[in-house]
């Protein structure tokens, strides 16, 4: 067992989620339940990858339609108009509104595409039994867990503007059917978020450490 | 809620309370006393993974108990308005995703109210019962279900995300009429300070140490055995 790192598996010992205790299951068993709290607890997240892996598909099948559909109809008097979310960036852009439009470029399109991004590579490399940067992708991991929640600013932008610009029938505006799809994207990779075990990145070192002392018994 | 006498699938537990696990890499370690303020943090992946904070439950109960009044007033009076064309439009927050309903979103209007009304709301509820609770020496059982969730709503509460987008979104309706902040909105900024408060007052790890046990004789059995398995 690799002594320079004790972790609680090779211990045969299991942390709860929900309270932080450590705790021995019975002898073999791979589930157990909390003395303390009652939670069911396992070694890792079960089938953290591949549940990871489902979610990321299906936001990266909702990105496109969710920057390719208008999420907001606009209708006045001369007639309707539509926006993506790329093109309300746009309008947003003047002398003084710049820096949200900035900001809504940031939280809408880029964090979304760069958080799928970051959570495959975290998958393939975990997969791929890589043990180096261990401290940058654990890091990684938890940047996509902060930043992740603000691309929901897109969201209520588009929430607030149609509750308020109901001046019939001068001006209204609907919402239009990208939003679903740019909200599913949101939860989606939530959701991949938070089946991700981070502990995985850690675990193939110890593997390997295993492995090689086996070696040279 | 709780099932008695299951002793077959549970754990059991350490009998040295002060180890543990990493969350995030799994490194068994011993948590170490600190100094107030001072937090402990794993020396291979750097997750803290506790921070001493100093006369946490009065701290908590009294932000919490401001924290509810302020999501009431956030919740019951308008968020904003505008004022165009001889005309005046108002709106809550529920009211917003009541507009999207009836616009024919029905699903972002749900994602919007789970977000910016029910988490809050249900993040405020735990943290009331769980300080409520804990008013006694051994709190009870039930207070440990409330905060093992409470993570869960803390993820999904978005209020400042909500602000920030109300912000964009005035921007954009800037140009074409004037516009009127409501009292919900300055109740929600004052709420998101609170709530920022709170995560840095509460110190769930006090609680837990002290909370009943779903498996009381675990608990007491466990003293005396089992020590020398880990030495980290």
């Amino acid at each position: 067992m690799s002594e320079s790192n004790p972790t609680a598996m090779a211990h045969g010992l299991q942390s709860c989620e929900g309270c932080g205790l450590l705790s021995r299951p019975a002898p073999g068993a791979h589930e157990g339940r909390c003395p303390r709290c009652d939670e069911k607890i396992e070694f890792r997240k079960p089938a953290s990858l591949e549940r990871t892996l489902a979610y990321l598909i299906a936001a990266s099948a909702c990105y496109i339609p969710a920057n390719l559909l208008p999420v907001m109809k606009t209708t006045t008097s001369g007639g309707s108009e539509s926006d993506t979310i790329l093109q309300g960036v746009v309008l947003l852009w003047s002398p003084t509104g710049w820096p949200l439009s900035l900001i809504v470029l940031f939280a809408s399109i880029m964090i979304p595409s760069a958080k799928i991004l970051a959570l495959f590579y975290l998958v393939f490399t975990i997969k791929r039994g890589s043990m180096e940067n261990n401290q940058q992708r654990v890091r990684l991991y938890r940047m996509v867990e902060i930043i992740g929640r603000w691309s929901m600013v897109d969201v209520f932008v588009d929430t607030f503007t149609v509750a308020l610009i109901q001046l019939q029938p001068l001006m209204s505006v609907a919402p239009g059917p990208g939003l679903l799809f740019f909200a599913a994207v949101v939860v989606l990779t939530m959701l991949a978020v938070e089946s991700f075990d981070p502990r995985l990145i850690w675990d193939s070192a110890g593997a390997k450490e295993m492995k090689r002392e086996v070696q040279h018994a | 809620m709780q099932i008695q006498n299951q002793h077959a699938d549970c754990n059991r537990p350490l009998a040295d309370a002060s180890i543990v696990a990493c969350q995030d890499c799994d490194l068994l370690q011993r948590i170490p006393e600190v100094p107030a303020g001072a937090s402990v943090r794993c020396p291979r992946c750097d997750k803290e993974l506790w921070r001493h904070k100093p006369d946490s439950h009065n701290r908590t109960l009294a932000l919490t108990l401001a924290a509810l009044v302020l999501y009431i007033i956030a919740n019951a009076v308008p968020m904003l308005g505008l004022h165009a064309v001889g005309r005046e439009a108002f709106t809550t927050v529920i009211g917003g995703a009541e507009q999207l309903w009836r616009d024919g979103d029905q699903l972002v209007a749900v994602l919007v109210l789970f977000a910016a009304v029910l988490s809050p709301g249900l993040q405020i509820a735990f943290l009331l019962l769980i300080t409520i609770g804990c008013q006694r020496e051994r709190p009870p059982f039930w207070v440990g279900l409330f905060l093992r969730n409470l993570n869960f709503t803390r993820t999904w509460s978005m209020i400042e995300v909500m602000l920030l987008g109300v912000l964009v979104s005035l921007t954009k309706i800037a140009e074409y009429a004037s516009i009127i902040m409501g009292e919900a909105f300055f109740a929600l900024f004052a709420l998101v300070i609170l709530l920022a408060a709170i995560q840095s007052s509460f110190d769930p790890r006090e609680v837990w140490q002290r909370i009943e046990w779903a498996e009381e004789e675990a608990r007491r059995s466990d003293a005396t055995k089992q020590m020398g398995e880990v030495t980290p």
